[in-house]
């Protein structure tokens, strides 16, 4: 299984690296955001930093839709699709793989858009490491969700308009509690105060990845 | 289009059926009815909230079967279609009609809420958990009847439905907890904590009951004939394709007598 999720991150992370999607396209879109943020907020800086912990997760949930959409897409051309299906590679380990890439993807993706929050917006991070955590913990619960669903629409023409209305409403326990984890973070408060979020963050992980490993395989065969 | 008789008769409902739906029907209307004159005039008013604690002997029971009933029933009915065992299409048939009924609860459940929430906090809508949670529930139920109504072959239906409604079930608990803290961290102890049901007793409580009995009858039912409504759609569906087939072989059947002649 570990030997298939290394082969399909590499795969899919090669071809990132090649054509660029995210890096030329997702990542841009998701500065975008953050200035039209910025615009709807007004100029006051107090509003924005205030505002900053959320509107950075919105702005990631958004990367994620496209993030996830690019995901499907690379698969959807040429019959790749059935070609990973006939390929013998473990379903759980395909899963896997596929989680890796769209989360390393927004690893760097979160990365930009932190530091636009932080230079844009004026948050001032007292507690660094419980955003890293944060985000990190966030991330898996978003690809794996991410990925779930993206092969679940893969087959379907309306994909494009119909996945973002699904996992978005799925997706919004980790932006309450990527939010809150921020603000306490914000606050200069101590790891205790995150740590229910935190707890949840890994709950929510830990359900989606297994649930994942489990159902991939059927869900593949009815796309 | 009338699929062909002949290929694929009408499925038809059993006597027995038709009659349990039908007593279901009627009990529900006389719940309903019964529920209705205690409500509005029988039981007295509240001390505290006059006339709008009447609320209380319908939103409750409307509450319970769209954020527990018809959401359990969903989710079980799905997982049970997913286990190979098990699988088959009636499990299906009855998810997507539970989640359609539940929507119409859930809504209902919103809309009364709201109605006693305007005179009571002075707001139509707060962000208080529970709300929260039951709009989340129906965005989710929203998202899987979209999916429903994507075409497709009746089985990758099911499974791709089986499966989103598996997603959702798996997520509201998440969902819940996340809300209920966000709030109660947020703030202390909400004024808007909807303190309902203080010392009822007497008339009220029974009305209480027969209210929460009243909708689920009509749950009931409703889902019953959604669940019929299933069945004839899906032969409606074969006889498209039936009725495309001839269409098909007529063409075949003109271009052979051409070519001969």
């Amino acid at each position: 299984m570990w030997r298939d999720t290394v082969l399909v991150a590499g795969k899919d992370l090669r071809i990132e690296a090649r054509s660029k999607v995210a890096l030329s396209q997702v990542a841009p879109f998701g500065i975008v955001a953050l200035v039209l943020f910025a615009f709807a907020l007004g100029p006051d800086r107090g509003l924005m930093a205030k505002g900053a912990p959320g509107l950075f997760w919105v702005a990631v949930l958004f990367c994620t839709v496209l993030a996830v959409q690019r995901s499907v897409s690379v698969e959807s051309a040429d019959g790749a699709r059935d070609g990973l299906r006939l390929s013998g590679l473990d379903p759980a380990g395909l899963f896997l793989g596929k989680s890796a890439a769209v989360a390393a993807q927004l690893v760097v993706l979160e990365a930009v858009l932190a530091g636009g929050v932080i230079l844009l917006y004026g948050a001032k991070v007292e507690v660094p490491w419980l955003i890293v955590v944060s985000c990190l913990l966030g991330t898996v619960g978003l690809a794996a969700t991410g990925t779930l669903y993206g092969a679940l629409s893969a087959g379907i023409r309306v994909r494009e308009t119909l996945l973002p209305f699904l996992l978005l409403p799925i997706a919004a326990p980790v932006l309450l509690a990527g939010t809150r984890i921020w603000q306490a973070a914000m606050a200069g408060g101590t790891a205790s105060d995150g740590s229910p979020w935190l707890r949840l963050l890994v709950v929510f992980d830990a359900v989606y990845v297994a649930l994942g490993i489990v159902v991939y395989g059927p869900i593949q065969e009815s796309a | 289009m009338i699929p062909n008789r002949n290929v694929h008769p009408p499925p038809v409902q059993s006597p027995r059926a038709r009659w349990a739906v039908g007593i279901i029907g009627i009990t529900a209307v006389v719940a309903t009815a019964l529920t209705v004159w205690l409500g509005l005039w029988v039981t007295p008013p509240d001390q505290s909230q006059g006339d709008l604690v009447r609320l209380v002997y319908i939103h409750p029971g409307v509450a319970w079967v769209a954020l527990y009933l018809a959401f359990a029933l969903a989710a079980v009915s799905s997982l049970l279609y997913l286990w190979p065992r098990t699988r088959s299409m009636f499990w299906d048939r009855l998810a997507a009609a539970s989640v359609e009924v539940g929507v119409v609860f859930n809504v209902c459940t919103l809309i009364s809420g709201s109605i006693w929430g305007k005179p009571t906090w002075g707001v139509w809508w707060a962000w208080d958990a529970r709300l929260t949670s039951t709009a989340v529930l129906l965005v989710l139920f929203l998202g899987y009847l979209a999916l429903r109504r994507v075409p497709a072959e009746p089985d990758v239906r099911a499974k791709r439905s089986a499966f989103v409604a598996l997603f959702a079930a798996v997520d509201i608990p998440i969902v819940h907890f996340s809300v209920l803290w966000w709030r109660t961290l947020h703030q202390g102890a909400t004024v808007l904590n909807p303190n309902l049901s203080p010392t009822i007793h007497g008339s009220m409580a029974w009305t209480l009951l027969l209210g929460f009995v009243a909708v689920t009858l009509v749950f009931v039912w409703m889902l019953l004939v959604r669940y019929r409504i299933g069945v004839l759609e899906d032969y409606l569906g074969t006889g498209e394709l039936d009725v495309a087939l001839r269409e098909r072989q007529a063409e075949g059947a003109v271009t052979d007598e051409e070519e001969a002649a």
